[in-house]
């Protein structure tokens, strides 16, 4: 399959990157290969194999429903790059 | 002070707690060391010196504790790990300038165990690469030949290691991330098994194959740092409820390899191998047969398949994992961005490198509309036939051997322009995370012809990490020690 | 118009009554100030993980077996990948291929027609925070303190075919949640929220038209009035020759019309996958048989009890089991002696009156339910009238005063005591010669005249029905 710069263009959106068209174009050849080599999988016989996504073989773990605080709000305002002091400041969501 | 850091991390312990050496003094020797090294290596990408001098003060003060099994020795811990008060980048420019102000698990437990922090060692960025040549920061050296990787992508914390640096380093492996740069630089590197360790303030790549683990330089060592960061954590859903078994314990007195019955899966023994690691690898397991060990033929008959299944689900769960780096709460935010769609666009394409954009689009790729059956789900069957490929070896044998890397530590800048050449060379690494199991690398010599550290891989049942530390450290102790890096 | 049938699938989110969020332990209480409910789990830090809720699990998986679903016996929270600036994570964990729960009905009745409704699923997620929007400067102000809330979507069959339909469904459905205890079913201040999708098609037509999904709906009378607007305009979109376009709309109450929200917001993939962070969630049959028994009595079979028990009206069962408080009230009521299409009267009227203007809700009344049985008793008795009974009632309910005492205290006794009454009767026709003369000559309306001067002079406590027959008696 060829995958076209339009196409990782639509997918680089979804995850809110922006490529340049040079990047485009390495990223659609190399995807290429890469989705490729990927789609070997598609040889193998899976009929039935129930999924497996992830090795954990333990019962639901369960937290009781109480609460407590763990931490201050300066302590979570801290690392960010905009606020007045108690709220996340963006760009007006239009 | 050099005497010091030539120790290992068992030895220097005992020393500390026997007063012999005082903490001031092994962290002093460590910071020396890492003075005399770091230009040329590089390894660190944050050392916090005045931190870890008044830590070991303050120990020395309180004087060594009992039930404290690392208590005194300094460590270092990749940058993908959270260290409250520490700059957290996972070698990544949009973490540049992000302090968390809590500590993973694991570092809880290395500082209530005594251990001091030294600092963060560098890292492929989002620890996606086997080189650590995607650090955002800087490459580092392998300090067996400078000129050459020491792999990835915790390649900071194995040469580190290899460079005497510090006793014992924390790396995390979600693909051969701990098991390849510890080969590529001569050291003891584990992967326990999945669940084993808790992954709270792991800054997360493949949620479902990551593990936390120790570098250190011998089994017995390793099993000491194991010890005490291995543990159920209720913080983490898929930390399992196991006791921990006293990995030391089960260690002592280990002498011989009898009862012991090894496995050879013939895919890792085949076609592909450079003729030095083969040789390197062989050796090691005709020591094995002398020391009493049976050696069987195995098969993982999925093997060829495993790099496609293991990207198609990291690159899923990492295209999913990295989106909370928005700008939005933490970390960078484009100064240029004028609207919301131009902060976050900005914001990731700056502050990404482009291994960890190229990783996210495919993962995005892979999980859209029309292609999740095909790539996702197709992979998550595969995955489950690989993990039944070695519950069905297990059957045979307690252990299973292979080498670690088809081919020694190569040369700085070789591989960065071929992303899938780069994917390839994992082949020997990635099932054991499909698989959830656990497993560790030691080096069983030096390439005939390179001239680099060779390392070999030993996988075990779930759970039972105690079973390929005992074999490490038997067959370490009968194999022929290997000299001091001649790089630095 | 009567050319188009309506189609409407209704999605509710129920903001469940926990004490802490869904994935950590910061607290889910309302009113704090921005940001303090908030933790490095639910503000999505780098290396943070979730851990679930048991009392989620519980509340979901009550609500499945009290809308006759099939709870599932294995269910898998997934990961909705979208990015926003309320979505911390830049995903939201929530369920998709395996729910907690499938396949249930709520049955409702809309002028005196019987309907089922069917739930297809129900699944538990987490809430996002809420952005806040400054006319001011050119910002947004990002709030997580209800970031990682638990909610549960409930989604309905597209069997609703009219406005009033949605409406008694969101009711019913409301009602179970709160008679359950696990949400407060708040619409107005956000507990409670529903989404609405509606489509039409041709009479006739089995296949069903395209849809549009209305949001921004916040009061039942929102629901009514967003429905039959947008019905409206898809018919006349439809008789227009122009095809109705999936989107997503929303609803302004103040121009009581929908708008297109499309040119905000872009055509979602979503990505879902299960979440390696949670492990799947595995119910067993006994867990399950033990919530079952633990659920309460139901709106519906309360409802019909009430019928079947107290000999009320439809229409009055349905309203005094609306609320929980209220049915409880009217049974402790009925309990302590009074009669039942009695006290439910006054609960309709002298009660609810008092309880509107002083703005509370019946749980907080000071007036027990005894106290009323007691004043209904009292009438019963012949101890006082229906009509003093009115009057003191204001009294009784803001002091929460015992009716027996009250009366006692303030001499407000009916008099039925013949000789008594007799005394002041003969007063009256002695003091009134004319009008005696003018009944007798056949002025009968004059009896009305004679009653009132009595219950001038006993103060309105004579027995009205005694008072009637001894002035016959005397009168002749």
């Amino acid at each position: 399959m060829t995958i076209s710069p339009d196409a990782v263009a639509k997918v680089a959106k979804l995850a809110k990157l922006r490529l340049d068209d040079a990047k485009l174009e390495r990223f659609a050849g190399q995807m290429d290969d890469i989705l490729a080599y990927m789609e070997t999988l598609g040889a193998l016989d899976t009929t039935g194999v129930e999924p497996l996504y992830s090795p954990v073989g333990h019962a639901t773990p369960l937290r009781a429903d109480t609460a407590a605080p763990t931490c201050t709000r300066d302590q979570i305002l801290a690392n960010a790059p905009a606020t007045d002091g108690q709220f996340f400041i963006v760009p007006k969501i239009v | 002070m050099s005497d010091i850091t030539a120790l290992t991390l068992t030895e220097v312990r005992d020393k500390l707690a026997r007063k012999e050496i005082k903490a001031a003094e092994a962290v002093a020797a460590c910071l020396a060391r890492i003075e005399g090294t770091e230009p040329a290596l590089k390894a660190i990408l944050h050392l916090d010196a005045e931190a870890a001098l008044a830590a070991a003060k303050a120990l020395d003060d309180a004087g060594p504790v009992a039930g404290q099994r690392l208590w005194g020795v300094p460590v270092l811990v990749k940058d993908a790990i959270c260290v409250k008060d520490a700059p957290t980048t996972c070698g990544s420019k949009i973490l540049q300038n992000f302090t968390p102000f809590y500590d993973a698990v694991c570092i809880e437990k290395l500082k209530a165990a005594g251990a001091i922090i030294l600092g963060k060692t560098n890292m492929d960025e989002f620890a996606m690469g086997s080189s650590t040549e995607n650090s955002a920061y800087a490459i580092t050296a392998n300090p067996w030949d400078t000129a050459k990787v020491p792999g990835g992508s915790s390649g900071g914390s194995a040469a580190a290691v290899a460079a005497d640096q510090c006793f014992a380093a924390l790396g995390t492996d979600t693909g051969g991330s701990i098991r390849q740069p510890a080969a590529f630089c001569g050291t003891v590197g584990i992967k326990p098994t999945y669940g084993r360790v808790s992954r709270y303030g792991l800054v997360a790549y493949g949620s479902s194959l990551d593990q936390i683990g120790p570098l250190t330089r011998t089994a017995d060592d390793a099993a000491a740092v194991l010890s005490v960061i291995a543990g159920h954590d209720p913080r983490d859903s898929t930390s399992a409820p196991r006791e921990v078994p006293d990995f030391e314990a089960a260690l002592a007195g280990a002498v011989d390899l009898a009862g012991l019955t090894i496995g050879l899966p013939d895919e890792y023994w085949g076609e592909g191998v450079d003729d030095e690691v083969r040789q390197a690898c062989a050796a090691a397991v005709d020591t094995a047969k002398s020391l009493g060990a049976t050696v069987v033929p195995v098969s993982l008959p999925h093997t060829p398949y495993a790099v496609a299944t293991y990207y198609i689900v990291a690159m899923a769960e990492a295209s999913s994992n990295l989106a909370r780096f928005d700008g939005v709460r933490y970390g960078y935010r484009a100064p240029e961005a004028q609207t919301l769609e131009e902060l976050y666009e900005l914001s990731r394409s700056t502050g990404f490198g482009p291994e960890v954009q190229r990783r996210i689009v495919i993962g995005t790729y892979v999980l859209s509309a029309g292609y999740y059956d095909a790539y996702y789900r197709k992979a998550a069957q595969v995955r489950r036939l690989i993990r039944q490929d070695f519950l069905t070896a297990f059957e045979k044998c307690d252990v299973i051997c292979g080498p670690t890397s088809p081919f020694a530590a190569f040369p700085i800048g070789q591989m960065t322009d071929d992303p899938l050449q780069m994917y390839l060379s994992d082949i020997f690494t990635i099932s054991l995370n499909l698989a959830g199991l656990p497993g560790l690398s030691m080096p069983v010599g030096l390439g005939q012809t390179s001239g680099m550290p060779i390392g070999m891989q030993l996988f075990g049942p779930a759970f039972d990490e105690a079973a390929i530390l005992r074999t490490a450290k038997v067959l370490g102790a009968a194999l022929p020690p290997l000299p001091r890096p001649a790089g630095i | 118009m009567a050319r188009y049938e309506t189609v409407i699938g209704v999605e509710v989110h129920a903001q469940l009554k926990t004490e802490s969020k869904i994935f950590c332990g910061c607290s889910t209480r309302f009113g704090v100030a921005p940001n303090e409910n908030v933790c490095p789990v639910c503000s999505g830090m780098p290396g943070v993980l979730p851990v679930l809720n048991a009392t989620v699990v519980e509340y979901a998986a009550k609500m499945g077996l009290a809308t006759g679903c099939t709870v599932n016996p294995i269910s898998v929270f997934a990961r909705k990948n979208y990015f926003y600036p309320d979505l911390p994570k830049g995903y939201q964990t929530s369920q998709f291929e395996q729910p907690i729960c499938e396949h249930g009905h709520v049955d409702i009745v809309v002028d005196g027609t019987a309907k089922r409704i069917g739930i297809t699923r129900i699944h538990m997620e987490e809430d996002a925070g809420k952005n806040i929007h400054s006319a001011a400067d050119n910002a947004s102000y990002v709030d997580l303190n209800r970031a990682c809330v638990p909610l549960i979507e409930i989604v309905s069959e597209p069997d609703m075919r009219s406005p009033e339909e949605v409406v008694a469904y969101l009711k019913a459905l409301r009602a179970i949640l709160v008679y359950l205890d696990i949400c407060d079913g708040n619409m107005e201040e956000g507990s409670f929220r529903c989404d609405a999708n509606v489509s039409l098609r041709p009479v006739g037509q089995r296949q069903f038209g395209t849809r549009a999904e209305i949001k921004n709906i916040n009061s039942f009378r929102h629901v009514l009035k967003a429905i039959e607007y947008e019905v409206e305009r898809q018919a006349d979109r439809l008789d227009d020759g122009l095809p109705v376009i999936q989107e997503t709309r929303l609803y302004d109450a103040t121009k009581n019309s929908t708008a297109s929200m499309r040119g905000k917001e872009e055509a979602h993939d979503y990505r879902y996958f299960p979440d390696p962070d949670l492990v799947p969630v595995r119910l067993d049959a006994a867990t399950l048989a033990r919530w079952e028994s633990e659920l309460p009595e139901l709106p519906e079979a309360r409802r019909a009890r009430f019928v079947r028990q107290y000999g009320l009206s439809d229409y009055d069962a349905e309203v005094l089991t609306a609320e929980r408080d209220m049915a409880a009230y009217f049974e402790a009521c009925a309990a302590a002696g009074a009669d039942p299409k009695t006290a439910s009267n006054w609960m309709q009227s002298e009660l609810l009156r008092e309880l509107n203007q002083a703005a509370i809700p019946i749980s907080q009344t000071r007036l027990s339910a005894a106290n009323l049985a007691g004043l209904i008793k009292l009438i019963d008795a012949g101890e006082i009238s229906g009509k003093i009974a009115k009057q003191i009632f204001p009294e009784l309910f803001a002091q929460g005063l015992d009716p027996a005492a009250y009366v006692r205290q303030k001499g407000l006794s009916q008099i039925s005591d013949s000789n008594a009454l007799e005394s002041a009767v003969e007063a009256v026709l002695a003091a009134n010669p004319a009008e005696v003369e003018a009944f007798r000559g056949g002025k009968t309306k004059l009896m009305g005249f004679f009653v009132g001067q009595i219950m001038k002079a006993t103060k309105g406590q004579a027995n009205p029905g005694l008072v009637n027959e001894l002035l016959r008696q005397k009168l002749g």
